[in-house]
């Protein structure tokens, strides 16, 4: 694949097409705060907490950086005024939803955002969409969902599936930034199927 | 509804998973509503995972997870219909077939929705029932209509 050079922060930086400005970011070294992305994920796109300004065909505007793929001599901005902005109220948008999350309490303290600025509607799940990627692109199992739309979206166990599959794996609990995922399960359990003992060490 | 009906249309299509939201609206358009063994069949034989069934399916309003009445009763609330009385139509279809919005009766014969308008404010307050329009509706005559269905 053919390599081409672009700046970031001041920095040069080669890529190979087809890399992302996150992922070229990280090859020398510069962080860009992220929540829903992972590795060994397709990129999602969704939490926008990685959103860089880009100058780019003459004009300047604000991306997510771990979806944008690269360009030759693209000029990328990660830490602007601007940018500091975007990200201080997009977390406090997703601490009305999950107030006490560890990740998101760190993102506050570097962005000053204020924790109480929007009215708390503790659904918990800022819509990340690990543990839903998780389940369908590396387990193959599609355990978990998303249902409905808007600001009544959330994620959702399959039951019949959560009972047979996820005592064994329990892979999503620790990619949750916030605790919903946890919280989801708990209810479908004992909603769905109360009955099912965790295997424990007495057999 | 039964499996065979169910996979004569999904055999329509073609059994191709780009075609499940066509799939789900036939199922739907049939049926009324979309039973799980349904979503179930459509899953296995599409090999498109439940999650995302579910996602389509609770996403879009057209789709109904519960069971709804042979006959479909939309009040338009709009801003048009409001002011020309469509709440006093409302009551009286509700006392008319005995549900309120977002209800199905009893006996499945009818579901009512109130919908925030669909585009002919002119013939306000506007009730549609199974697609057809009744416009210009006063209270009095919501109850000769609804005599006109089985």
């Amino acid at each position: 694949m053919s390599e081409l050079k672009l700046q970031i922060d001041g920095k040069e930086v080669t890529a190979r097409s087809g890399a992302t400005i996150l992922e070229a970011a990280q090859s020398i070294g510069i962080s860009i705060p992220t929540l829903c992305h992972h590795e060994k994920l397709e990129a999602h796109g969704g939490c926008r907490i990685c959103s860089v300004e880009v100058d780019a065909r003459g004009r300047t505007s604000v991306v997510a950086a771990c979806l944008y793929p690269v360009e030759a001599d693209l000029v990328v901005r990660t830490r602007t005024k601007k940018l500091e902005r975007i990200r201080k109220s997009l977390v406090e948008m997703m601490m009305a939803h999950a107030p006490d999350s560890e990740q998101l309490l760190a993102l506050a303290e570097e962005y000053g955002a204020d924790r109480e600025r929007f009215e708390k509607d503790a659904s918990f799940c800022i819509h990340c969409g690990l543990c839903v990627r998780y389940c369908a692109e590396i387990k193959k199992k599609n355990a978990v969902g998303f249902i409905d739309r808007g600001p009544r979206k959330e994620i959702c166990f399959i039951p019949e599936i959560a009972a047979k599959e996820c005592w064994e794996c329990k892979e999503c609990f620790p990619l949750c930034p916030t605790s919903a995922l946890q919280a989801a399960f708990v209810l479908i359990k004992s909603l769905s199927f109360p009955d099912t003992l965790e295997p424990g060490p007495k057999g | 509804m039964d499996t065979i009906t169910i996979d004569q249309i999904i055999d329509k299509h073609h059994c191709e998973a780009s075609s499940l939201i066509q799939i789900l609206l036939d199922i739907q358009s049939e049926n009324h509503w979309l039973p799980k063994e349904a979503l179930e069949r459509v899953s296995e034989k599409l090999a498109v995972p439940m999650s995302q069934i579910q996602h389509i399916t609770t996403f879009y309003k057209s789709f109904s997870l519960v069971p709804r009445g042979r006959h479909e009763v939309h009040v338009c609330m709009g801003t048009a219909c409001h002011v020309r009385g469509a709440q006093r139509v409302l009551d009286s279809v509700t006392e008319q077939i005995g549900i309120g919005p977002g209800e199905t009766d009893v006996d499945l014969k009818y579901s009512l929705e109130t919908v925030n308008c669909i585009g002919c404010c002119a013939l306000g307050p506007v009730m549609v029932v199974d697609g057809e329009y009744h416009g210009n509706i006063t209270p009095a005559q919501v109850a000769e209509t609804f005599k006109n269905y089985e």
